[in-house]
Order: structure tokens, then C-alpha cells, then sequence
């Protein structure tokens, strides 16, 4: 199988012993694009390359940087941006690297991006649990404002900014934007009601801000090296640039992969000697998701869809944040469907009811089939809860609730249930998996004490 | 000690320093709290609230949203061990089982001389290296149980303190603000206020 090829952008220093280093990454022409803009490009320049590139915001979402940073409002100071590094989304693994192995670059992406937007401070929110990421972004800041890279008149420039790093302590919530910005705050990280919490008009201390994902920043100094059109041409048209895709669960060489966007594909990923080398003991896919667990199930017929945003997303679920996780055909698909919706529930801020009851209500009905207590309607009850958080059971979700975490809960069982439902008659019936497939507990009770 | 030392007061003033708002040093004021003590005490959160002119119970309101915040003394190296998707595909639950019984613990618990914590925690961005553990929130990758056991016998013989400082301790290397640093984002008060 070919598979389309091209340059590593953001992981080209991910094996070098010192590219976490000030000198490593000087060495391989960091901080050339931060002073070809500072020489050389305007702020709205800056603004329209990134424009050019037309790329998409690599948190979740998928909408164009360029276009999220033409809503700051105008002339209002000061203004913020807020990067998120809270990389938390199950099956998400590739802002942590970025942050631990290339924490320069990053912080270059951080200066041009704030330069384009006139911002003054940017706040650097790393995930609390990753103690090395924040050890890396830490010393890297230190040395960049010791080497007149941040701070006050950066390369004899006019142009003076701040970096603050702080670090979270434990909550998947503060990965939504508002959320975010709630915890940076000194808050309970509980998302705010859009409109009128616009983070661009009404953001962090009611300011103007941009919060832009860790992968997304640190794709800049390319496209600021080279031009976006270059970046643009690395792709596709409608999913431009390189991205990194964590593939994981029932492969034989999970990995993380820097590849074209928008070209290859599922099948692609999965089963090129140079990714992940085929499904495990020489077995078959029976589901995968293509972007977290918030995202809807695929399934085989979807193997041969490229990991294109607008194709995926026509297919009824999206790429989220570049998470891929296989399940081969031993795969019991109760237990799976549980687990992803016990995350909801545990994660839900329980700011909204229809997701702080509902996903409690999900996760439990769930749980008493895999223990064998199932009762006969319970299948009609986990759809008529998961009705009452996302009316329609539709892609993309409709939500009664603030944020998208209710609606995600959701993914996993419409997605599972519809697909396999004998599977969960089955667990009512019978209280244990369908013939050919493993539980994954040692005991019917080690998930739930 | 439960108030913050003299030295932590020191490094908590910096760290507001670089916020316009002193609250937005609350949730980096009790990582500080917690790197002292192992866990977040109640003297402490005293503390936090009169350092930031905030009521303890707004401190105790935010400390308690967040999982990392222990309110009670925790074992010495806390085990995390993630059994969400891409774990559980590999094998996650049979090792939590596994380092249950080595442990006598169940998970949630700390063994009885203080030296271990065992948590079943949701996915901690190691999905490509499943099954993946945390000892104090720094990784070890592709666990099985025959290294969860060797893992655990060299944190018993403290073979490890070096890779793993005590719980509470997260970054070893902190930012530091200089003369460098520009001070030009900073919030007046008023406008603050005015919002």
C-alpha cells in the first residue's frame, strides 16, 4: 500500500536528544520566523498568512484559526490569548509531546500569534497531571526570557509580551474554551453561556481573547517560515497542512503519526507497515472512533474515508482532536460503550442537569447489565435519557445543556447501540458478553465498588 | 507546617505577580500548599484566602472541584492507573485487579504504611502506550503486571526517588519572572470593575 508522504512540520524535532533545549532549537533555525515577522511582516500580515494556510484549529472543533482571530473585537485592550494545553479528550496524545519535546516552538507559535493579535500577555494553561510538560514549558520560557525572546522589546523590537504558565489540577471540563478560562480565573472550571461568553468579545476578565489549541500554535513558525500557501499545499484543500494522529487500542504499533491531512486514510493509518502495521493477531475492525471519545463510531465501511475534515464530518462524526481508536472483532462492545460514557458522567461539571443527571442515569443503566442486572427496557431508557441531552440523536448533536460534554456522552451509546444491539440484549438476557467476545474485567464488579 | 513557609510565600508572590488578578493564583497557590504538606491542608487554605482577600470557603469551593486536590494526607508515590478506552482494549482493568492485590488495596486507597496510593483514573494521554500508569504524575508506559511488581519493589527499596519526588510535588523547575519580564498586559483594577 502507498501511503502519501510528506516533511515532518512540528515533529521534526522529536528525536533529537536536546530539542527541548534553547541551543537545540536555535541550532535547527527556531526563531527564525519569529524575527522574519518581527523584521520584516506587519501584525496583519502575520494575520493573513495564517490566513492562507486556512488551517483548522487542531483542538476539536476544526474552525480556522485565521477566521477565529478575525472576531477579536477591535481597538478593546487588553486582550489575551489563552493557549490550551489541557490535552485530556480519551485517545488524545500529541499536544503532551509537543509541550514536552518541542516546548520552543510552541512558544514561538505563541509570540507570532500574539503579535498578529496585538496581545500584550498570553496565559500557557498546561494539564495538572502532566508534571513533565509543565517542567519543559517552564525551563523553555526561562531560557527564552533570558535569550530577549519574551519578555520586554523581543529582538531589540518594539514589540513586548508575556507568557504566564500555569497548570491545571484535574478536571476534563477545563478543556472548553469558557471552562478554561473559568479556571484560569481562580474558578470551579464550569463553562459560561455562549452568547454573550464569547471568548473574542468577553473572555478572560470579561477582555477580549483567543484560546488556540497547543498543536494548532505550534504549527506557526512553519507556516510563517515557509508561507501559507506552502503549509496549505501539504494537504488537502478543504484539510490543509500536516496533523498528528494518535492511533490507538487493538493495532500492532500504536503510534503517533505527523501526516497529510486530508488524504490518507482510515485504512491507510492502520494498516502501512510504516503506521500501525494491521489490526492485532492478524484480526479484523469491528468499530473505531475517529476523534475522541466524544465522536461517533465508525465502523468497516468506513475504513476507506480519508481523515479529511468535511468528508468525515459527512459521514456523521468528526475528527476531533486527531484521537484514533481501533476495537478489532473480540471487542465487547457493552463494556466499551460503558466505559466512555462512565468518563462523561465522572467529568460532568454538573452544571446542566440534563447532563449531570443524565449521564450519572447513562453510566448506571450501563453498569447494571455488565453485572448482569439488566432489565428489558433498559435499552429504550439509555435512548430516551440520552434523548433529553441531545433532542434528535442527530450529527452533529443538538444540546440542551451549555457545553458539548452531555451531547458526547450520547456518542457512544447511539452510535454502539444502534450497531450492536443484539450485543446488549444479549448482556439483559444473559448477564454475561455475546459468544467470541472478552469482557474485559477480571471480575463482573472490578469497575464499580 | 500547613501555612505556607517562608520560602513557598516567596514563590507564591511571584507566581500572582504574573496574573492580573490575584485569584487567578488560587489554583498554583494550592499546588504549592500540596507540594508542602503532600495534601492540601484546612490551616492552609486559611492561609491561601487571607493571601488573596478571598474567603476560605471560595478557596475550598474551587480546591474542590479539582481531582488532583487531596484534603487528606495520601500515600507517599500515588499510583495512577488509567482504565479508560485505549487502556481498557489493553488490558487495564486485569492490571488495576493485579496491583489491587498486590497492594491488598482496593483502588481509591492507600496502604497502610503510607507509602502507596492506587487510583482507577480516566485517560492521562499515554493512549499509544497503553496500558498506562502515573506514579506521581510522572509515566511509566506499556505496564504489565511482572513491571508493576518490579516498579513497586524499587519504590519500596527507594530506588526511584530521583525519577519520582513525593506526591505533591509536580514540576521541579518553575518559571521565574526577571527583569525581562514586560508587565504591559496588565489589567487595571477599574477596568476590571467596570465590567
Amino acid at each position: 500500500m502507498s501511503v502519501p508522504n510528506g516533511p515532518r512540520i512540528i515533529t521534526s524535532r522529536f528525536d533529537l536528544a536536546d530539542g527541548h533545549t534553547y541551543a537545540g532549537y536555535v541550532r535547527t533555525n527556531g526563531y527564525q520566523s519569529l524575527r522574519k515577522a518581527l523584521g520584516t511582516m506587519t501584525p496583519q500580515q502575520v494575520h493573513d498568512e495564517v490566513k492562507a494556510a486556512e488551517i483548522q484549529g487542531r483542538g476539536g472543533a476544526g474552525f480556522p484559526a485565521g477566521v477565529k482571530w478575525g472576531f477579536l473585537a477591535a481597538d478593546v485592550h487588553p486582550r489575551y490569548l489563552v493557549i490550551n494545553g489541557d490535552e485530556s479528550e480519551p485517545g488524545t496524545y500529541k499536544d503532551r509531546m509537543l509541550m514536552e519535546l518541542d516546548p520552543h516552538q510552541l512558544i514561538e507559535g505563541i509570540l507570532l500569534a500574539c503579535y498578529a493579535l496585538n496581545a500584550a500577555q498570553a496565559f500557557l494553561y498546561v494539564r495538572g497531571e502532566m508534571a513533565v510538560a509543565q517542567e519543559r514549558l517552564a525551563q523553555a520560557l526561562n531560557e527564552a526570557y533570558a535569550n530577549n525572546i519574551v519578555g520586554k522589546n523581543i529582538c531589540g523590537s518594539n514589540f513586548s509580551v508575556d507568557i504566564t504558565l500555569t497548570a491545571g489540577a484535574g478536571a476534563y471540563i477545563v478543556g472548553e474554551e469558557t471552562a478554561l478560562i473559568e479556571s484560569i480565573e481562580g474558578e470551579r472550571g464550569m463553562p459560561r453561556l455562549k452568547p454573550p461568553f464569547f471568548p473574542a468579545v468577553k473572555g478572560l476578565y470579561m477582555q477580549p481573547t483567543i484560546v488556540n489549541n497547543v498543536e494548532t500554535l505550534a504549527n506557526l513558525p512553519y507556516i510563517i517560515g515557509k508561507g501559507g500557501g506552502d503549509f496549505k499545499a501539504l494537504g488537502a484543500p478543504t484539510s490543509t497542512g500536516m496533523r498528528m494522529f494518535a492511533v490507538s487500542g487493538h493495532v500492532n504499533k500504536p503510534g503517533v503519526f505527523e501526516v497529510p491531512n486530508g488524504v490518507t486514510t482510515f485504512r491507510m493509518l492502520f494498516e502501512a507497515p510504516e503506521y500501525c502495521g494491521g489490526v492485532r493477531n492478524g484480526g479484523d475492525v469491528k468499530a473505531f472512533i475517529p476523534g475522541g471519545a466524544s465522536a461517533m463510531w465508525f465502523f468497516p465501511e468506513h475504513l476507506d474515508l480519508a481523515l479529511d475534515k468535511p468528508t468525515v464530518d459527512k459521514a456523521g462524526s468528526m475528527l476531533g482532536s486527531g484521537a484514533i481508536i481501533v476495537m478489532d472483532q473480540s471487542t465487547d462492545m457493552v463494556a466499551a460503550c460503558w466505559r466512555i460514557v462512565r468518563f462523561f458522567a465522572r467529568e460532568s461539571c454538573g452544571k446542566c442537569t440534563p447532563c449531570r443527571e443524565g449521564t450519572t442515569w447513562l453510566e448506571r443503566v450501563l453498569k447494571r447489565m455488565l453485572d448482569g442486572h439488566g432489565r428489558p427496557e433498559d435499552i429504550d431508557l439509555l435512548f430516551e435519557v440520552s434523548e433529553s441531552i441531545s433532542p434528535g440523536l442527530a450529527w452533529p448533536p443538538r444540546q440542551t445543556t451549555i457545553c458539548p460534554l452531555g451531547p458526547s456522552a450520547v456518542s457512544p451509546i447511539t452510535s454502539a447501540v444502534r450497531r450492536f444491539r443484539h450485543e446488549f440484549e444479549h448482556y439483559i438476557e444473559h448477564g454475561r458478553p455475546i459468544d467470541g467476545v472478552e469482557s474485559p474485567f477480571v471480575v463482573p464488579t472490578a469497575s464499580h465498588r | 507546617m500547613s501555612r505556607l513557609s517562608d520560602e513557598r510565600l516567596k514563590i507564591a508572590d511571584e507566581v500572582i505577580g504574573r496574573f492580573p488578578r490575584k485569584k487567578s493564583a488560587l489554583i498554583p497557590l494550592l499546588h504549592l500548599a500540596q507540594e508542602q504538606d503532600g495534601y492540601v491542608t484546612q490551616d492552609a487554605m486559611v492561609h491561601i484566602a487571607e493571601i488573596l482577600d478571598l474567603a476560605p470557603a471560595e478557596v475550598y469551593g474551587t480546591a474542590s472541584f479539582y481531582e488532583m486536590f487531596k484534603f487528606h494526607p495520601i500515600g507517599k508515590y500515588c499510583i495512577n492507573i488509567c482504565t479508560n478506552i485505549s487502556c481498557q482494549l489493553v488490558g487495564a482493568w486485569s492490571l488495576l485487579h493485579h496491583a489491587e492485590e498486590r497492594l491488598g488495596i482496593k483502588a481509591g486507597s492507600t496502604t497502610g504504611d503510607g507509602l502507596f496510593t492506587i487510583e482507577d483514573v480516566e485517560c492521562i494521554a499515554a493512549c499509544t502506550e497503553a496500558p498506562a500508569v502515573q506514579v506521581n504524575y510522572r509515566y511509566r508506559y506499556r505496564v504489565t503486571p511482572e513491571s508493576f511488581d518490579a516498579l513497586i519493589a524499587e519504590l519500596e527499596d527507594g530506588k526511584l526517588t530521583g525519577e519520582f519526588p513525593p506526591h505533591g510535588t509536580l514540576a521541579t523547575i518553575r518559571q521565574e519572572t526577571t527583569e525581562a519580564w514586560s508587565n504591559r498586559g496588565t489589567l487595571e483594577q477599574e477596568q476590571v470593575d467596570a465590567r
